[in-house]
């Protein structure tokens, strides 16, 4: 099984601009449990347009009885938190991925740190139920501009343990103060906006910590982009990429089928050969390493795009 | 004495990559004899590794303490054995925070050993660096009897708790320290490889 058909059974907002989506097997039988820091991609079929996007799961990962994700309305988007947001109604079936988790606690940390910034906060809400269970000591530090902005504070336990950072009130997280002191054996994860990524990065290693024990996740969707082409080598054809569309709904359009998971430039699943390039690959995954990155012989096309006279794939 | 340079082997055996400084960051220092000038290198490479350094040495007979003492660590202690020090040792490390760095130099028993301690106090393996020098001289661990014999020079040795003749194999618990020894003669009893000196 790698995707079903599932009915929204409740829609409730979180924040002006957050809602919480609830779904539910159409006959009411159990779903896969996931862990802590799952997401599911959810299908969105909009006219002529299939949209697939990824969203935490928030709801509690032992509970089969339903998914539950949190969509912020991005109105300058590429459109998918906005049907979402705008034709998406209590009783619809749409087509859900099943759980996949690559962002998952690591069971062996004596401590887990989480760090959230703004919607950043959706694959916690998961891993703290997953941490309750676990009894391990956490730590939880929450940053949004604002308490309109703050969605997650409903999804909160209010526990000794979360701080919420609200920089409108001008109290901001101090990243030195969180991850000067911490005890042997505690992973840190990060989960927002990419300042905050880098940041937490920077600190760490400035404070001597190690990449290894320093989790993230980046919430990102494909970049627009000036339009291109690309020529698939063991057929011919060559296919046009819309700017506001990502190089892997462009094949998928055009009936090519690729593996695919995270749709982030996460997961690795849809790497693809460069056959051949005439220009400059526009690489956004935090996939491939420096140096496949630099050679321009292998793309993600999930988020990455290209600018010049010519590139194939091996497809 | 230099850093040892030991032959390629199985993917179990140890590596140790040699130390280089992490910069003025808190750190657990621990070295047994010829370690100690592996410390003093260090030292020579960057003074500030020593700001804010625990250092515990086990001389075992080695003249290098008093050159040692000098690095200006922030604490200096030395100790008899690695079991004399392990209390403290290990308070070190409870109280230790994350971004701590370790530095471990001298013989594979004691980096094994250190090594197995820190990882279980929640130390990240990359915390921590490590630099063999002195006696290659191994820890060993009978898997037949789980008595463990220290300061093994010979292949094959006689396992000081069972008595049987081992075998000093380069499959290494990174949960004991220890390398494994298995019985040498199992299938053709009494007929024993005469003994060598065990080579880096």
């Amino acid at each position: 099984m790698k995707s079903q058909l599932l009915r929204v059974t409740a829609i409730e907002p979180l924040s002006p601009l957050v809602s919480r989506f609830r779904f539910e097997h159409p006959e009411g039988a159990a779903l896969p449990l996931f862990s802590g820091g799952a997401h599911i991609v959810v299908e969105m079929p909009d006219g002529e347009i299939l949209r697939r996007n990824a969203y935490s799961l928030i709801s509690d990962p032992l509970d089969g009885s339903c998914y539950e994700i949190a969509v912020r309305r991005e109105d300058t988007g590429r459109g998918g938190s906005r049907f979402m947001h705008t034709k998406v109604a209590v009783g619809d079936l749409l087509r859900l991925s099943v759980p996949l988790n690559l962002f998952s606690l690591d069971l062996r940390a004596k401590k887990h740190v989480l760090i959230a910034g703004g919607i950043g906060i959706t694959p916690f809400i998961a891993q703290l139920r997953q941490i309750a269970r676990l009894q391990v000591p956490f730590e939880l530090h929450y940053a949004a501009r604002s308490r309109d902005e703050a969605a997650g504070l409903k999804l909160l336990p209010d526990v000794p343990q979360i701080h919420v950072h609200i920089s409108d009130e001008g109290n901001r997280m101090d990243l030195g103060a969180i991850l000067g002191a911490q005890p042997l054996g505690t992973h840190v994860y990060t989960c927002g906006p990419e300042g905050l990524i880098d940041a937490v990065a920077e600190t760490g290693r400035r404070l001597g910590w190690p990449k290894a024990v320093l989790h993230s996740e980046v919430f990102m969707s494909p970049p627009p982009g000036a339009p291109f082409e690309v020529t698939l080598e063991k057929t011919g054809r060559t296919i046009s990429v819309a700017p506001h569309q990502s190089l892997l709904e462009a094949l998928e359009a055009s009936d090519v089928e690729i593996e695919w998971s995270c749709r982030g430039g996460a997961c690795g699943r849809c790497e693809t050969g460069v056959s051949a390039c005439d220009g400059h690959i526009e690489h956004h995954d935090h996939w491939l390493s420096d140096d496949e990155k630099a050679s321009q012989t292998k793309i993600m096309p999930c988020v990455s795009r290209f600018q010049g006279a010519k590139l194939a794939l091996d497809l | 004495m230099p850093r040892t340079e030991f032959s390629p082997s199985i993917a179990s055996r140890p590596v140790y990559a040699g130390l280089t400084s992490q910069g003025a960051t808190p750190a657990i220092m621990l070295a047994d004899a010829e370690g100690a000038e592996a410390l003093i290198d260090l030292a020579g490479q960057d003074a500030s590794v020593m700001d804010r350094a625990h250092l515990i040495y086990i001389p075992a007979g080695a003249p290098h303490g008093p050159r040692l003492a000098a690095l200006g660590a922030r604490l200096y202690h030395e100790a008899p054995s690695f079991a004399a020090c392990l209390e403290r040792y290990r308070q070190a490390l409870a109280e230790a925070h994350m971004g701590s760095q370790l530095y471990l130099a001298g013989t594979e028993g004691l980096i094994g050993q250190a090594t197995a301690e820190a990882l279980a106090a929640g130390l990240p393996a990359d915390a921590i660096h490590t630099e063999h020098r002195g006696s290659v001289a191994r820890r060993m661990q009978c898997v037949h009897c789980k008595g463990v014999t220290e300061n093994v020079t010979t292949d094959p040795f006689i396992c000081a708790h069972c008595g049987l003749t081992l075998f000093v194999r380069d499959h290494f618990s990174r949960r004991l320290g220890a390398f494994q020894g298995v019985c040498v003669d199992a299938e053709t009893p009494g007929i024993v490889p005469p003994a060598q000196e065990i080579k880096p």
